[in-house]
């Protein structure tokens, strides 16, 4: 198809297909109008079961963590992927003394951008650790705080250090970390099996009170998981990336 | 005003996929991919919406206050993961492409035909 | 037992991670570690779901955490193995350990990559397989996607593989979020995710807008997944260019889980709920009778060893999907025992194909001419498979076509027998024009279009420098494949068992009391009257004769210059070539053009006959 006549067997067939999916939505109950019941049940029994008083992770870490094991290896299948499609190849090796761009200059980093991202590094990663840690607690978890300390390896590429954080997290060591948070979430949840209860049950002590730091059992410990994995993923993600640019750049 | 946010919905889906169909760059055919996938997020945490109910935290409010479904978020979570997930491969698949075939018009990479 | 429902998706999963871990241990000397672990896992993930089918008696349940429903509520998210669910889990089991054994010494394997991909993707169809829950199936639905897309991109050295691997990971995306938008609409309806719950939910009230709406965004996004016109675009690109052992799984099992995604959700959600069987029945009817159709067409115009039979899988689908929509319990048996017979055959066509590849360095059927014969146990194989890709008693394929036929023919619909019959012809004989040719030499090398030969010149990096000889890992593969074929063909009863479990799949009171009350039900209770599963001469009329069929025309093909009182310029399947260049353009954007087109004529059409 040429790109006018693919735009205009699209908009005839978008035309219906809107008009048949608006048929769909109207017959929602209004915005505003949650008909339940699976999310009024879990918010009345969800912090007596589970001694979380955020619901969300209890949902994520707890109630639906299957749905979390299969994402988390979502992140591991594409961390893995990348590594297959971005390998270096034999021939490209020798090719990357090249840069694509001759005319491309390094244009350096400003002391502005250095101090400045040299200084959020440390509070990121306190923000992140405590994001990660109180997931049972309070809005926050593994996810959130998982992509927070991946910015601080961000911060540390703004300064200019990207060598630097080679050296403080090459991609074999994330790759490698990423693995192992993976493989503790599938070890938790056989874990549950061998004192008798089923897979992926909360069977560490909830703690004494809903709302504290040590309550809610494996899901601060999967939460603490996923914590890591989500870390490791977006560092080698990114570092992949950077890799391909700043490697040619620098010969 | 109670199928607005639904509309919402719909018209991302649409101008999503009006993207994709008109692109000219894979980078730009991708962000459009995440572009659709955030109307499903629109239309996950829409239906889960409680008319004046808090957040389903209650670390500082009464166990009974009523509070929207903590279900769907955790859902849209599960959803963002997977987006940021396929976007990575599917960029790290382009970079390659673009090594390759010198372009990332997708008209262009004609490796493939017949 | 019911422990190992989790497990059959843990084990995988869990080493998987492990390999990747330690992928430092690895190092050349100790590959066979690394190769033996990854099998063995294949192997005892196959296990544990071969001993859920046959222990499956009644449905078996799996509460995750040990949420169980309360109220008719479900907390949590469950795994539920009945013995189609299980059984098709376990072939896909199968076939990951027969493509691991052969990939052993097939190509250089960078560091772990591969086998954490492929254990993933197992664990992905397994989960996709035995989830009782519809945003599950989605998650599933990914994981298996996300490992796929990067499996075909593994040679990422060439261009094919990476194009390949974007039009299919971005026609599956799109398909993957319809699919989600749906789920989120009957979620907003019933406030559930459990598909008994969901079912139990909408049943008992008229079938509305929302209803129909959310039906058909799910299916469609599974119906990328089956490759079914129009959304099938993806399939020959991916499978012309993911390495041989991956196509196998591609093609013997993750299109069919697109169709069991289908049949799962209209027997567990929407089954009794929308109602209008016949509307729903004749339009998939003919999504699978075009898809059967254009694909055989397609298929027999290719000179390229993997695009033929990658467009008999889009054919095949759209076999299946004829199955599946005759809403009967003996086209769904007849589904289900077609699939195990045409992914046993199919995939060891694959890794003949990759033998090929390993020792003749090209994939061109045209070049290949003759050239084959230096390999007589691979082409031994491959005609044989051909054979029983067309059908041929006593090859399980037969049976499954047969019941399909039947229950079509029952139901006054002879035209199905016609359309099957057809494209079985078309889509052996091309299989078998291609190994006559390159095996055996037989007749003239096809004339080649060469418009059509640009992605055939560029195929090197798939496999090792070919060596002297086949290795054993190679050969034995491919020929227990084969051998499983014939033997699952003449297992005694096979036809009244896979029907008994067929019915019980269709029984969504049933389904629904197993799930969310913990009911044994024993007897479950088909829509329709079961038929009869005796092997009639009909089957065995149809299969002989579209094997035969296909031979003729493979012969016909291959001397086809040769015959007299014929126009030497015309050849058979030329007027094909601007068609498939036209629609099979390689181009996303166009596939995604045809995704939306199909969305609306599928959705009219029950918009049209539902409402």
């Amino acid at each position: 198809m040429t790109p006018g006549v693919r735009r205009g067997v699209f908009l005839a067939g978008m035309a219906a297909v809107l008009a048949f999916f608006l048929w769909g939505l109207v017959g929602l109950p209004g915005f505003g109008h949650y008909p339940g019941p699976y999310g009024d049940v879990l918010n009345a029994i969800g912090i007596r079961q589970t001694h979380a008083t955020d619901i969300v992770s209890a949902v994520n870490f707890d109630y639906r963590a299957m749905d979390t094991l299969g994402e988390e290896f979502i992140l591991f299948a594409a961390a893995t992927g990348m590594g297959v499609v971005l390998r270096h190849l034999r021939e490209e090796r020798e090719r990357s003394a090249v840069d694509e761009a001759r005319d491309r200059t390094d244009p350096g980093t400003s002391e502005a951008v250095r101090v400045a991202a040299i200084t959020f590094t440390g509070p990121t990663v306190v923000v992140g650790w405590y994001i990660v840690s109180h997931g049972q607690v309070s809005p926050g978890g593994g996810f959130q705080g998982g992509v927070i300390l991946a910015t601080a390896f961000a911060m540390i590429y703004l300064a200019g250090e990207f060598l630097a954080l080679k050296r403080i997290s090459p991609v074999p060591l994330a790759d490698a970390v990423e693995a192992v948070g993976a493989a503790s979430f599938a070890i938790i949840g056989i874990s549950a099996l061998g004192v008798g209860a089923a897979f992926l049950a909360n069977v560490l002590p909830l703690g004494h009170m809903p709302g504290e730091v040590d309550s809610a059992g494996t899901i601060a410990l999967i939460s603490f998981f996923v914590g890591i994995e989500v870390t490791a993923a977006f560092v080698v993600v990114a570092s992949e990336f950077l890799e391909q640019t700043l490697i040619v750049r620098r010969h | 005003m109670q199928i607005f946010p639904f509309i919402v919905v719909a018209w991302i889906l649409a101008v999503g996929l009006y993207g994709i169909v008109t692109s000219r760059h894979l980078v730009h055919l991708i962000i459009c991919l995440a572009v659709v996938q955030s109307s499903t997020y629109v239309l996950l945490l829409g239906v889960g919406y409680k008319a004046g109910a808090a957040a389903p935290f209650f670390s500082d409010i009464p166990r009974s206050t009523p509070a929207v479904d903590p279900v769907v978020q955790a859902l849209a979570l599960t959803d963002v993961v997977v987006e940021a997930a396929v976007s990575a491969l599917l960029l790290a698949l382009a970079v390659q492409a673009h090594k390759r075939f010198g372009t990332l018009d997708p008209e262009d990479l004609r490796q493939l035909q017949g | 037992m019911r422990t190992l429902l989790p497990l059959a998706v843990a084990v995988p999963l869990l080493v998987a991670a492990g390999l990747s871990a330690a992928s430092a241990a690895f190092q050349r000397r100790n590959r066979w570690a690394l190769d033996g672990l990854a099998i063995l896992t294949a192997a005892a993930v196959t296990a544990m779901l071969m001993a859920l089918t046959v222990g499956a008696g009644s449905a078996q349940v799996y509460w995750f955490g040990g949420f169980r429903p309360a109220h008719g509520v479900a907390l949590g998210i469950d795994f539920v193995a009945s013995p189609l669910s299980a059984g098709l889990a376990a072939f896909a089991g199968l076939l990951v350990t027969a493509a691991m054994v052969f990939s052993w010494r097939y190509f250089e394997r960078v560091s772990t990559f591969y086998h954490a991909l492929m254990l993933v993707f197992l664990a992905g169809m397994a989960g996709f397989c035995l989830t009782g829950d519809v945003f599950d199936l989605f998650v599933f639905f990914e994981v298996m996607g996300v490992a796929a897309y990067a499996l075909t991109a593994y040679r990422t050295e060439e261009r094919g593989p990476l194009q390949g691997a974007l039009n299919f990971a971005i026609t599956n995306s799109v398909g993957a979020y319809l699919s989600l938008a749906g789920i989120a609409l009957v979620y907003g309806r019933t406030g559930a995710l459990n598909m008994a719950q969901v079912g139990r939910a909408l049943a008992g009230h008229r079938p509305d807008g929302l209803v129909v709406v959310s039906f058909v965004l799910i299916v469609v996004g599974l119906l990328v997944k089956a490759s079914i016109v129009p959304f099938h675009f993806w399939t020959a690109d991916a499978e012309a260019v993911a390495p041989s052992p991956v196509c196998v799984l591609f093609s013997g099992a993750m299109v069919e889980l697109g169709l069991y995604g289908v049949a799962r959700v209209y027997w567990s959600m929407f089954g009794s709920a929308l109602g209008h069987r016949g509307a729903i029945s004749s339009t998939l009817l003919a999504l699978g009778a075009a898809t059967a159709v254009v694909g055989a067409l397609f298929c027999f115009r290719q000179r390229h060893l993997k695009r033929i039979l990658a467009f008999s899988t889009i054919s095949h689908a759209g076999m299946f999907l004829m199955g599946v929509a005759l809403l009967t319990p003996l086209g769904l048996a007849g589904a289900a025992i077609y699939v195990v017979g045409h992914g046993l055959v199919k995939g060891a066509l694959f890794l003949c194909t990759g033998i090929v590849l390993h020792r003749l360095r090209s994939i061109n059927e045209t070049w290949l001419h003759g050239r084959g014969r230096r390999l007589p146990v691979t082409g031994a194989v491959y005609i044989l498979a051909g054979l029983g890709l067309a059908d041929l008693p006593p090859f399980a394929t037969y049976l499954g076509k047969g019941y399909i036929e039947e229950s079509g023919y029952s139901h006054g619909m002879a035209w199905v027998t016609a359309v099957l019959i057809i494209t079985s012809i078309l889509v052996g004989g091309a299989v078998l024009r291609a190994g006559g040719g390159v095996f055996w030499g037989l007749g003239d090398a096809p004339s080649e279009d060469p418009r059509m030969a640009a992605e055939a010149s560029e195929e090197h990096s798939e496999t090792e420098e070919g060596r002297g000889r086949t290795p054993l890992s190679m050969v034995l593969p491919p020929l227990v494949l084969v051998a499983l074929a014939v033997a699952v063909g003449l297992l005694p009863h096979l036809g009244s068992v896979v029907q008994a479990a067929a019915v019980r799949f269709q029984d969504q009171g049933a389904y629904n009391a197993t799930v969310l009350s913990g009911a044994r039900v024993l007897h479950a209770q088909a829509p329709q009257p079961p038929e009869p599963t005796g092997i009639t001469i009909a089957d065995v009329a149809t299969g002989v004769g579209s094997a035969a069929g296909a031979a003729v025309l493979a012969l016909v093909s291959l001397y086809w210059r040769r015959l007299p009182l014929l126009r030497r310029g015309l050849e058979p399947g030329l007027g094909l070539v601007g068609p498939i260049r036209r629609f099979q353009s390689g181009v996303v954007t166009d596939y995604v053009t045809w995704i939306v087109l199909g969305l609306a004529v599928i959705g009219g059409a029950l918009a049209l006959s539902i409402r």
